[in-house]
């Protein structure tokens, strides 16, 4: 494992920074607001189905996709609120989509498992776990075999490391030299499994064995996830890939939102403990303090203009209408 | 008109596609200088080189999942599959992904690949490498499925495989990779969902797939001996399927025998039976036969293997009592 870095985003000027800083964290904020609105939605009977709430792992996807550029592809998981909002979505197509609404980013085809925003070099959620490694690997090919400089990044949990899938691309990527970084975020939990009863080793002694340079971040660090991010991609589109990351974070709610009672497999104090001493957002904002970045009244109105969005879009969901029922059988195939 | 092998007209077909198209490529076990166990694909990667014709390790599901992702982002995959029977290792990449990536993603993103397999059995290969699996790639909506009967079929279908925007399934029969048939020097292309009239017959109407379009025009042959006029129609992919072309043929003749080297039962002599049964019902004259493969793993004794697969002889005992409209027993409702 190497944890060498070339640039020390917390040790920059953070005055040069503060516009991609203020960014940061309002990326991280509009997670957290969305998944606090989806979460409210399920409980109040208002959302078909369910979902798996991305809270608490905000400094993950903001810190790697901040790092992207639109063009650059990501994959993501059935935890994949976050991945979406951080690679540039909107609320409105967003919350019409949970909702199976005719304006939601797949027409209400996809759902919360589902999401793909390929505007933004979103390839898509996958509700199998450990499915869209092929995919993601598949897209760095493209750009390799095209020529293009993309970057692609395959998000998936601890859990998707006990997928036979993920040792066949990564071997294949290793062997091709492909512009792709395996993002593992390690929550602890494979859905109501802690990650210790089902990984044996280490994760990214997984990615080592292909010779894949592998890191191991602290997924609660925006800035440490984004500068690794950075170094990591800037290598990718120079050939130098593929990487691997390991980012240490962990999940507030359960496995989806209807994992009420986990108290058999994870403490209330367990939960307690990162919510208050790890929450990556009120870290992130204590920084944004002491270096005079913002002030906490800036924080909190930026916080309250995105709650206010977030509820606008989710009025606007639910009144917006359902595909026409001649939608059934369009889109099973491509013109 | 030249003839070539089957082997020589995918092959053909692929060189076409890859010169007039930058992003397609081929990738699969031992496809570059191998060129395939049944070298078909000889050559290619002396013009083509290592990127575009790519050597994978022995990992299905893995190539296949690359192809996925590489299709919905701009390149045109054609994946070399070994054995058909190998689907089962790459149906999670296959059928949950490729197939379903256009409908959940509302239209957003298409998955513009070719999955070259295989079916056939009588090789002595036994059960694990002579299965005739297309009726499970069938049954998922978003997948198309094309069975090739000759070296015609075979390069005109790929050619439209590949030009397709969505996951294409070609099953090639790996016992005809060597015979000949005529391909003219020129272009062209055989369109999806078109079935083709091979011979045609006023008493009963075989409809055949892939390797199995022989089988019935050796079965016609017997049958004209005889004198009753068979009808053979090949329908060439059947995903989509060309309906109207077996409906018409059915009521002209009233009586149909499907033949087709899958398994019987769920598959797609089921299938195809059944819709003529429901779109053609008071045209016949006889209940619409199937003919599939034994319901059986492929036995690897020749002295078993070949009583699992439709015959000529069986086919045309089958249309013999169905004109003469004698009952079937129930023996006779399986190969041979």
């Amino acid at each position: 494992m190497s944890t060498s870095k070339t640039k020390n985003a917390a040790q920059a000027s953070a005055k040069d920074n503060a516009e991609d800083f203020l960014r940061m964290y309002r990326q991280m904020v509009r997670i957290r607001t969305f998944e606090d609105n989806a979460n409210q939605l399920y409980l109040s009977a208002k959302m078909p189905g369910l979902t798996h709430m991305y809270s608490g792992e905000e400094a993950v996807a903001v810190g790697i996709c901040e790092a992207l550029k639109v063009t650059d592809k990501i994959t993501s998981t059935h935890r994949g609120h976050g991945h979406c909002v951080a690679k540039g979505a909107d609320f409105k197509e967003m919350f019409c989509e949970l909702l199976g609404k005719e304006e939601g980013y797949c027409r209400g085809k996809g759902g919360s498992m589902h999401i793909a925003d390929q505007s933004n070099g979103n390839l898509g959620a996958n509700a199998i776990v450990g499915g869209s490694m092929g995919i993601a690997t598949g897209a760095a090919f493209t750009a390799k075999l095209l020529g293009k400089d993309d970057v692609t990044v395959c998000f998936f949990g601890d859990g998707a490391t006990a997928q036979g899938l993920m040792y066949e691309v990564m071997n294949m990527a290793a062997l091709w030299n492909l512009p792709i970084i395996y993002a593992c975020e390690n929550n602890g939990y494979s859905e109501y499994t802690k990650t210790a009863e089902i990984a044996a080793g280490s994760i990214t002694g997984r990615a080592e064995a292909f010779g894949i340079e592998a890191h191991t971040v602290d997924g609660q660090d925006v800035l440490a996830v984004n500068s690794l991010t950075e170094q990591l991609v800037e290598r990718c589109r120079k050939g130098e890939g593929p990487f691997f990351i390991e980012l240490m974070t962990y999940r507030y709610h359960g496995h989806h939102v209807g994992d009420i009672n986990r108290e058999y497999y994870r403490s209330k104090d367990e939960e307690k403990d990162w919510r208050e001493n790890k929450d990556p957002i009120t870290r992130f904002a204590r920084h944004l303090t002491s270096e005079g970045i913002a002030t906490e009244e800036e924080l909190e109105a930026m916080q309250a203009e995105i709650k206010a969005d977030a509820t606008a879009a989710v009025e606007y969901a639910l009144k917006a209408k359902y595909p026409d029922a001649s939608e059934v059988d369009m889109h099973v195939y491509a013109a | 008109m030249r003839e070539i092998t089957l082997s020589q007209a995918v092959n053909e077909a692929l060189a076409e596609e890859m010169r007039r198209d930058e992003t397609v490529f081929i990738i699969g076990e031992d496809v570059a200088e191998a060129g395939t166990p049944f070298k078909v694909l000889s050559g290619l990667v002396e013009e083509f080189g290592t990127a575009r014709v790519v050597d994978t390790p022995i990992a299905e599901p893995g190539f296949m999942g690359i192809a996925v992702g590489a299709a919905m982002t701009g390149s045109r995959p054609v994946v070399d599959l070994m054995f058909g029977d190998f689907i089962f290792l790459i149906m999670d990449q296959l059928c949950n992904q490729a197939a379903k990536t256009h409908y959940m993603s509302g239209g957003k993103l298409s998955v513009p690949l070719v999955l070259r397999t295989n079916l056939g059995a009588t090789r002595r290969s036994a059960a694990q490498h002579s299965q005739s699996l297309h009726a499970l790639v069938a049954h998922i909506p978003g997948l198309k499925v094309a069975l090739p009967s000759s070296a015609y079929e075979a390069k005109g279908l790929m050619k439209t495989a590949i030009r397709d925007n969505n996951p294409v399934v070609i099953f090639e029969d790996k016992l005809m990779y060597q015979e000949k048939a005529g391909v003219p020097d020129e272009e062209y292309l055989i369109p999806f969902g078109v079935a083709n009239v091979k011979r045609e017959g006023t008493d009963i109407t075989l409809i055949a797939t892939s390797s199995m379009v022989q089988v019935a025009e050796k079965a016609a042959e017997i049958l004209a001996a005889e004198g009753i006029s068979a009808e053979v129609i090949d329908p060439r992919t059947i995903v989509p399927l060309d309906e109207a072309t077996l409906i018409k043929s059915v009521k002209k003749t009233s009586r149909a025998i499907v033949i087709d080297e899958g398994h019987q039962s769920y598959g797609v002599t089921s299938e195809i039976a059944s819709r003529l049964n429901e779109k053609a019902f008071y045209h016949l004259d006889a209940p619409v036969l199937r003919m599939g493969a034994m319901d059986v793993p492929v036995p690897f004794s020749p002295a078993l293997e070949d009583l699992t697969v439709p015959t000529p002889e069986g086919v045309a005992a089958n249309a013999r009592k169905l004109v003469a409209g004698e009952m079937l027993d129930g023996e006779m409702i399986h190969a041979a």
